[in-house]
C-alpha cells in the first residue's frame, strides 16, 4: 500500500474541483456558474503555465498564444469546416502543441529574460499576423451560426455542457500536472529549474525534457481555447491574444505557489475572487488594478515562495497533502 | 516612381522619430545593462512623461521643451522611489520576481492614471512650423525632438564615461561585489541607474507627446518597441539603443511603401524573435 502515498497531494485539488462543480450544479443559479466558469478556466490555463514556470523555471510572458491559437484553429474548423466540437477541441489542443514543439525547439535555447521577452515578441507577431489573415476573419475575427448551438441542444444547453466540458477539462490538467510532477521526467524538469548546467552533466537531456514540458503545457491551453470560442461564439485577435492575461497567469501561479500542483488552483481561485471583489466595490472600483498590482509586489517581495509554499515551509506536517 | 517618393517624404519622418524610439529604448537597456532587470513599468513611465508634458503645457502654460527638465527631474526621483521599494529587495532573486515586481509597479501606476485620467486621448497642441526640402516637409516638432534626442544620448555619454558617478555605475554594472569593495556604495548607484532609466523613458514620453495622441495606456506600444530596439542594438548598450532606434523609425517608414501599413508590426516582432535567436547580443554587441 505504498503506492497510494505518492498521490496525496491529489485529493485536495479534486476536492476543490469537485466542490467548485457542485456548487452551481445544486443552487442552480447560472450566475454562479458563470463566475465558477472564469474561475476553473484560470484554473486549467494557470496549471498549464505551472509545468514550464513552476515545474522547469522559464518564465513565459506569452502563454497565453497558444489559448488564442489553438482557439482560433478549432474555432475555424468548427465554423466554417463544420467540425463537431469534440474533434475541434482535439484539433486546437494538437495544433498548440505542434506549434509549441516547433517553436520550443527554437526559442527554448534562450534562458532567462530574453526568453521572457522572445515569448511577448511570438504573442505580439501572433495577434498582428492573425489580424492579416482574411480567411480568419482578419481584424474583426470569426463568429458562430447560432444555428450551431442546435446540435448540442440549443445555446442554453450548449452553455451548460460547457460548463462541465471545462470541469473535465481541469481534472486533466490537475492530473497532468500531478504526474508531471511526480515522474522521473518531471524530476528533471525540478533539476533544469535549480540548475539547467548542473541537470544536463547529471545525465538530463534538458533540451528534449524543456521541449517537452513546452508542448505539455501548451495543448490544454489550446483546447480550453476552442471551448471558450466555442461558447462565447465569437473569436477576435485581441480577445485571443491578450498580453495582460498571460501576465495575470504569471500572478496567479506566484500568488498560490510556483511548482506545486495545488497552487496554481488556489491562486487562479483567490486572483479572480478578489477581482470580482475590487470591480464591483464602489471604493476600489476605480483603482481596481492598482490595488491588485499592490498585493501582488507584497507577495513578489514578502512571500515570493507564494501561498501553498509559504504553508509547506510553516507546516512540514502537512508536505504530503500541500503538494 | 510613386513608391521612390513616397520614400523620400516618410524617410526623413522615419529617421527622425527614430531618435526618440533611441532614447526611450535607452532608459530600457541601461537599467538592463546595470542590473540585469527588465524593467516593465517602461511603458508606463513613458505614459507619464506624455502626460507631464501635457499638464506643463496645458494647464500650466509651460513651453513643452522647457518642461522636459521638470518630467527628467520627475522621472529621475520617481526611478529611485521604484527602485528602493519594489527593486532592492529582489536585485538578486531569479528574474521571475524582478520581472513581476516592475509588471506590479506597472499596474500600480496604469491603476492610478486611469482613475486621473481616464483612458480616453489626449493631445499637446502644439507647433513649431515645418521645413521644406524639395518635396518632403519635417516637421519642426520631430526635428527638435530628434535634436533633444541626440543632446540627451549625448549627455548621457558624458555623464557615464567623465563623471564620478558615471564611472561608479559602469564599475556597478561590470561587477557590483568589486566595486563594492572599492568602496562604491552600490545600492545607491543602482538605484541612481534605475532613476536615470526612468528618467530617459519620461523624456521620450515628453517627446513623443509634442506630436502624436496618447492616452495612459499607450505607454505599452512604446514599451514593446523598446524591447525590439533594446535587442536590435544589443541589451545594455545604449549607443546601440540609439542605432536600433534609427534601424526601427527607417523601417516603419519604408515598410509603408512596399505593403500595407499593419504588416509593420508583424515584421517588427518577427524580425525581433529572430534577432533574439540567431544573435541574442544584437546587432551592435550587447554590454561586454
Amino acid at each position: 500500500m505504498k503506492n497510494w502515498q505518492k498521490h496525496t497531494g491529489l485529493i485536495l485539488p479534486i476536492l476543490a474541483l469537485v466542490g467548485m462543480v457542485l456548487w452551481p450544479t445544486i443552487s442552480g443559479s447560472v450566475a454562479a456558474r458563470e463566475s465558477i466558469f472564469t474561475i476553473l478556466k484560470a484554473i486549467a490555463l494557470a496549471s498549464s503555465l505551472n509545468i514550464l514556470l513552476g515545474y522547469t523555471g522559464y518564465v513565459s510572458f506569452g502563454h497565453i498564444v497558444y489559448y488564442g491559437f489553438g482557439g482560433y484553429i478549432g474555432f475555424f474548423l468548427l465554423t466554417a469546416q463544420g467540425w463537431p466540437l469534440w474533434s475541434a477541441m482535439l484539433a486546437g489542443g494538437v495544433s498548440s502543441a505542434l506549434l509549441a514543439f516547433l517553436l520550443g525547439k527554437a526559442i527554448l535555447r534562450l534562458r532567462g529574460a530574453y526568453f521572457a521577452l522572445a515569448t511577448i515578441g511570438v504573442n505580439e507577431a501572433m495577434r498582428n499576423l492573425v489580424t492579416k489573415l482574411d480567411f480568419i476573419g482578419g481584424p474583426t475575427g470569426l463568429t458562430l451560426n447560432f444555428k450551431t448551438y442546435l446540435a448540442y441542444g440549443g445555446a442554453a444547453k450548449a452553455l451548460e455542457m460547457s460548463f462541465y466540458v471545462l470541469a473535465l477539462i481541469v481534472l486533466a490538467a490537475i492530473l497532468l500536472s500531478h504526474f508531471v510532477r511526480i515522474s522521473k521526467f518531471g524530476l528533471g524538469l525540478l533539476a533544469i529549474r535549480e540548475n539547467e548546467d548542473a541537470a544536463e552533466v547529471m545525465g538530463v537531456n534538458a533540451p528534449d525534457a524543456k521541449t517537452w514540458a513546452y508542448v505539455l503545457s501548451a495543448i490544454i491551453p489550446g483546447i480550453v481555447g476552442v471551448l471558450f470560442f466555442f461558447k462565447n461564439g465569437n473569436v477576435e485577435p485581441n480577445d485571443a491574444f491578450p498580453l495582460h492575461s498571460s501576465i495575470e497567469l504569471l500572478v496567479m501561479v506566484m500568488l498560490g505557489g510556483q511548482g506545486t500542483v495545488l497552487g496554481p488552483i488556489l491562486g487562479a481561485f483567490a486572483y479572480q475572487g478578489m477581482r470580482g471583489f475590487l470591480v464591483t466595490n464602489a471604493f476600489f472600483k476605480d483603482i481596481q488594478l492598482s490595488v491588485s498590482g499592490a498585493i501582488l509586489l507584497m507577495i513578489v517581495l514578502f512571500f515570493p515562495s507564494g501561498a501553498i509554499g509559504w504553508l509547506r515551509q510553516r507546516l512540514p506536517a502537512l508536505r504530503r497533502i500541500l503538494a | 516612381m510613386q513608391q521612390i517618393n513616397l520614400l523620400l517624404a516618410s524617410l526623413p519622418d522615419g529617421i527622425l522619430l527614430g531618435f526618440v524610439y533611441g532614447v526611450a529604448a535607452m532608459g530600457l537597456t541601461l537599467i538592463w545593462g546595470v542590473m540585469n532587470v527588465i524593467n516593465l513599468s517602461h511603458g508606463p513611465i513613458i505614459a507619464l512623461g506624455m502626460f507631464g508634458s501635457y499638464l506643463a503645457f496645458i494647464k500650466l502654460g509651460i513651453n513643452p521643451y522647457l518642461a522636459l527638465f521638470l518630467i527628467a527631474a520627475a522621472g529621475l526621483l520617481l526611478g529611485i522611489v521604484i527602485y528602493m521599494v519594489a527593486v532592492n529587495r529582489v536585485i538578486n532573486a531569479p528574474h521571475l520576481s524582478s520581472l513581476l515586481a516592475t509588471f506590479s509597479v506597472n499596474m500600480i501606476i496604469i491603476g492610478l492614471g486611469t482613475a486621473a485620467f481616464t483612458t480616453s486621448p489626449y493631445n499637446v497642441d502644439f507647433s513649431m512650423g515645418q521645413i521644406q526640402i524639395g518635396s518632403t516637409s519635417l516637421l519642426g516638432t520631430r526635428l527638435i525632438a530628434a535634436l533633444v534626442a541626440i543632446l540627451v544620448t549625448g549627455s548621457l555619454y558624458i555623464f557615464l564615461y567623465r563623471t564620478r558617478p558615471g564611472k561608479y555605475i559602469r564599475a556597478v554594472a561590470n561587477n557590483r561585489s568589486a566595486a563594492e569593495l572599492m568602496g562604491i556604495p552600490s545600492t545607491q548607484i543602482l538605484a541612481l541607474s534605475f532613476g536615470l532609466g526612468t528618467m530617459l523613458a519620461a523624456i521620450a514620453g515628453g517627446l513623443i507627446a509634442t506630436f502624436f495622441p496618447f492616452s495612459i495606456l499607450s505607454g505599452g506600444g512604446y514599451e514593446l518597441k523598446s524591447f525590439v530596439i533594446g535587442v536590435l542594438g544589443g541589451l545594455g548598450n545604449p549607443v546601440g539603443a540609439l542605432a536600433g532606434g534609427l534601424v526601427l523609425g527607417v523601417l516603419e517608414s519604408i515598410i509603408p511603401a512596399f505593403m500595407e501599413a499593419s504588416w509593420v508590426p508583424v515584421i517588427e516582432f518577427g524580425l525581433f524573435i529572430v534577432i533574439l535567436l540567431v544573435k541574442p547580443s544584437g546587432l551592435f554587441g550587447a554590454k561586454k
